[in-house]
């Protein structure tokens, strides 16, 4: 059994080349013994049933939409108690728990400065459900709640920059991280972890389901987010981008777009060269903002 | 006379049980290890979903007198998913259909 | 130390006497006082190790208490109504996880339409949480019970949240002479809080599992027997602190001439001074009434209030709260205590919303039932004439 393996084991419940376990036992690389509080979703379901508990840290779920509150609680108490030593205190949150239902929880614990680790599990939907869409499911998307149809080419609205509002909270230290580079979320953990306060990683992390892809392809895909400047990996330490992943020979979204079922029917919906074109400035403009390009 | 269910207090559960759920069966694929080409580089064991990935050493020695290691894959736990196949940068991981799914 | 104070100071000055790890509340008038005195308390050192913290809202703050108190933390909060209300999913899962948070309830109405003004529909909402609730009728009351109510939900029998229900503005911006308990007799009655089970990285335990219908059944109805294994704890520590303050309020209930009763009056909350005055009076005339104050609302002492009653003819429960389509929540539970009783059980809603409840209307309440002249069951006395228009 591998260090990792006693934080986080194997026997849970995810689909086959999910993205979840990858993010998690990479975190856990880093943070070691740790406090979990975690959202009701995926990960939550298939981790914590009664009695086929995948967890070796110290665990607990309470609602859907207070993971970083019961967190900031765990930590109060910690600091009451003369625990703190005992480990961090680390949040695993979808993106629905995160950016919708949650945020409130998160702004409070952001705003009063509690000492934990924020980790969005980002698979763009609320995928424990069936795929329905979230603040952070990207435009073009077809979601069970925003099915492409004759009209409509599946989500409309844009994809909501939570990376920004933790930085407008002053969060302490802020970065993206993919499924598609384990090391670099593990690397990114422990650099937020050297931070006293609040810290918020944003982990994209591939649904198979949801996004309609074989396992196999998930990493690929994954890498290809990355690739295309439309998930940007980038970091910030007290509000300043420090690091950033640059991009050789930047991809065409259409790369990205083709393989995945949720955006197949942008390829012959009326609409869907506007909604590509639309994903593409929004990678180009990530390229420039961030400074991507190689 | 059957036997008491044994429920704990708020339901809280005891670390890793999780390990006596067997997903070994889930797959109809399964990898298989190509010893010669791994480079015991790790990718394997960090990318793989199921925590079901180790390098294990071989007993031989390498030509710096190092322990030679190779990944294992624990197939009690293993979902067949592929991904360690795909990124294996050494060809090392081939995937196979399970025999009943054959034919 | 005898001191006239008002029930927002009586309730935090006890609070902190208790020494609990971590605090956290959400201002609404009327609890606000509350809290605010904590945060004066905080302010000055005075809590010691406690951590105090200004959440972002009522769900934020009972989540906060989950997470602290899941920890090992002693934990504490106060609200009431809309922020009860918005308390209430995060409420049901503490209690479900048995967390012994102990709450204070400044008791006032719900919306709509808004209003700051007490009754008891807030807490009455909570009635099926798994919540341990007990209502004080005055604020030396109120100062005794929050070392009481973290020795009952502590209790490893037991293991539930607590509500100790106060009414707003009549009790909680009352001034009132109260004898203040010295930090020595509440560290003789209140050990530090022992959590039979805590997250801890020694031994790394998944809190707040989900069950599938092959257990769920077996954990709620754990929490439902917590609760019935309550109601001796409860007793038993009510026993405990009248020997240990010299201050006795009585059990679950306290029934005061019921033996030769022909009418039993019941009443929860600041009613039960100015009933118990009008029952005295009426007593003192030379009528069959007797009367009974209900502390404990949850668990219900029905065995104790069937036993009460037991020569009576008529019971009359004053209602703070209603059930919309329903008789109101503590009729329906004194009807089920009696079923098997030939007792007529008359329910007169009074004082909604702050509406005043003056001594004659008690008065002619009661008498209108012992002269007949008013049929069993939920009724409103107090009520306008009213017609209801478009706009």
């Amino acid at each position: 059994m591998s260090e990792n393996m006693r934080l986080f084991g194997s026997g849970h419940g995810a689909c086959p080349g999910c993205g979840l376990p990858i993010a998690v036992k990479s975190v856990l690389e880093a943070t070691g013994p740790c406090f979990v509080a975690n959202s009701t979703g995926c990960l939550e379901i298939i981790s914590s049933q009664y009695g086929k508990s995948a967890w070796g840290v110290p665990y607990i779920h309470s609602v859907f939409e207070n993971a970083a509150a019961v967190a900031a609680g765990i930590e109060a108490a910690l600091k009451a108690l003369g625990r703190k030593d005992e480990g961090p205190v680390v949040v695993f949150a979808g993106d629905g728990a995160t950016a919708d239902i949650g945020i409130g929880c998160l702004s409070g614990m952001f705003d009063r400065g509690h000492d934990v680790l924020y980790v969005c599990l980002d698979n763009e939907a609320y995928q424990n459900t069936g795929n329905q869409q979230s603040g952070l499911t990207p435009p073009g998307s077809s979601t069970t709640t925003t099915p492409a149809g004759k009209v409509l080419p599946g989500k409309v609205k844009a994809k909501k920059d939570m990376p920004a509002i933790a930085l407008a909270h002053k969060a302490r230290y802020v970065a993206t991280a993919s499924v598609a580079f384990p090391r670099d979320i593990t690397r990114k953990v422990k650099r937020a972890l050297e931070f006293e306060g609040p810290k918020y990683i944003q982990i994209h992390s591939v649904c198979v389901t949801g996004w309609g892809i074989d396992g196999k392809q998930a990493i690929p895909v994954a890498r290809l987010a990355v690739e295309t400047a439309l998930y940007p990996l980038i970091e910030f330490e007290d509000g300043q981008l420090v690091r950033v992943r640059k991009i050789k020979d930047r991809k065409p979204v259409e790369e990205y777009l083709k393989p995945q079922r949720r955006f197949r029917h942008l390829f012959k919906h009326p609409k869907g060269k506007e909604v590509i074109a639309e994903l593409q400035r929004v990678a180009d403009e990530n390229a420039k903002k961030f400074g991507l390009d190689a | 006379m059957g036997e008491k269910l044994r429920i704990t207090l708020g339901a809280v559960s005891r670390p890793l049980e999780s390990l006596k759920i067997k997903t070994g069966d889930w797959g109809a694929e399964y990898p298989v290890v190509i010893e010669e080409n791994c480079k015991a580089c790790g990718d394997c064991v960090v990318y793989c979903p199921d925590l079901c990935i180790e390098l294990v050493e071989t007993g031989e020695v390498d030509e710096k007198g190092r322990k030679k290691k190779v990944a294992k894959v624990n197939y009690d736990y293993c979902k067949g998913c592929g991904t360690c196949s795909v990124v294996c940068r050494h060809d090392a991981i081939k995937m196979e259909i399970k025999e009943i799914y054959k034919g | 130390m005898m001191k006239v104070v008002r029930g927002f100071y009586a309730v935090a000055y006890s609070v902190k006497l208790c020494r609990p790890d971590v605090i956290c509340a959400y201002p609404i008038t009327p609890q606000s006082e509350i809290v605010e005195n904590i945060a004066q308390m905080y302010a000055n050192g005075e809590l010691g190790n406690c951590e105090y913290i200004t959440a972002e809202s009522e769900f934020g703050a009972a989540s906060i208490l989950v997470g602290a108190s899941a920890a090992g933390a002693r934990t504490y909060t106060a609200t009431c109504s809309q922020g009860l209300i918005l308390m209430s999913e995060v409420l049901w899962n503490a209690a479900g996880m048995r967390l012994p948070i102990v709450l204070t309830i400044a008791n006032r109405s719900l919306s709509a339409p808004l209003s700051i003004w007490n009754d008891h529909q807030d807490s009455m909402a909570m009635r099926d949480a798994g919540i341990i609730q007990m209502y004080v009728e005055n604020n030396q009351e109120v100062h005794d019970m929050m070392p009481q109510a973290f020795k009952i939900a502590e209790n490893h029998k037991v293991l539930l949240p607590m509500m100790v229900c106060m009414d707003g503005y009549k009790l909680t911006h009352a001034y009132e002479p109260v004898d203040l308990l010295s930090q020595e007799l509440v560290d003789e009655f209140l050990p530090p809080y022992d959590p039979p089970v805590k997250m801890t990285t020694k031994e790394p335990y998944t809190f707040g599992s989900y069950a599938t219908p092959a257990s769920y059944m077996e954990f709620r109805v754990a929490v439902y027997n917590a609760m019935e294994r309550a109601r001796k704890v409860i007793e038993d520590v009510y026993k405990e602190w009248a020997e240990i303050s010299g201050r006795d309020w009585g059990g679950n209930i306290v029934a005061e001439n019921c033996e030769d009763a022909d009418v039993c009056v019941m009443a929860m909350g600041s009613l039960v001074g100015l009933v118990r005055e009008v029952v005295k009076e009426l007593r003192d005339e030379g009528k069959k009434v007797g009367f009974i104050k209900i502390r404990t609302f949850r668990p219900f002492p029905a065995d104790e209030i069937a036993k009460a009653v037991d020569n009576a003819e008529k019971v009359i429960v004053f209602e703070r709260s209603l059930s919309m389509g329903s008789d109101a929540p503590v009729t329906l539970d004194v009807k089920s205590a009696i079923h098997k009783k030939a007792i007529d059980v008359y329910s007169p809603v009074v004082g909604l919303g702050g509406r005043d409840v003056p001594q004659n209307l008690v008065k002619s309440i009661i008498e209108e039932v012992m002269e007949n002249k008013v049929e069993p069951g939920t009724y409103f006395r107090g009520l306008k004439d009213y017609e209801e228009v478009i706009v």
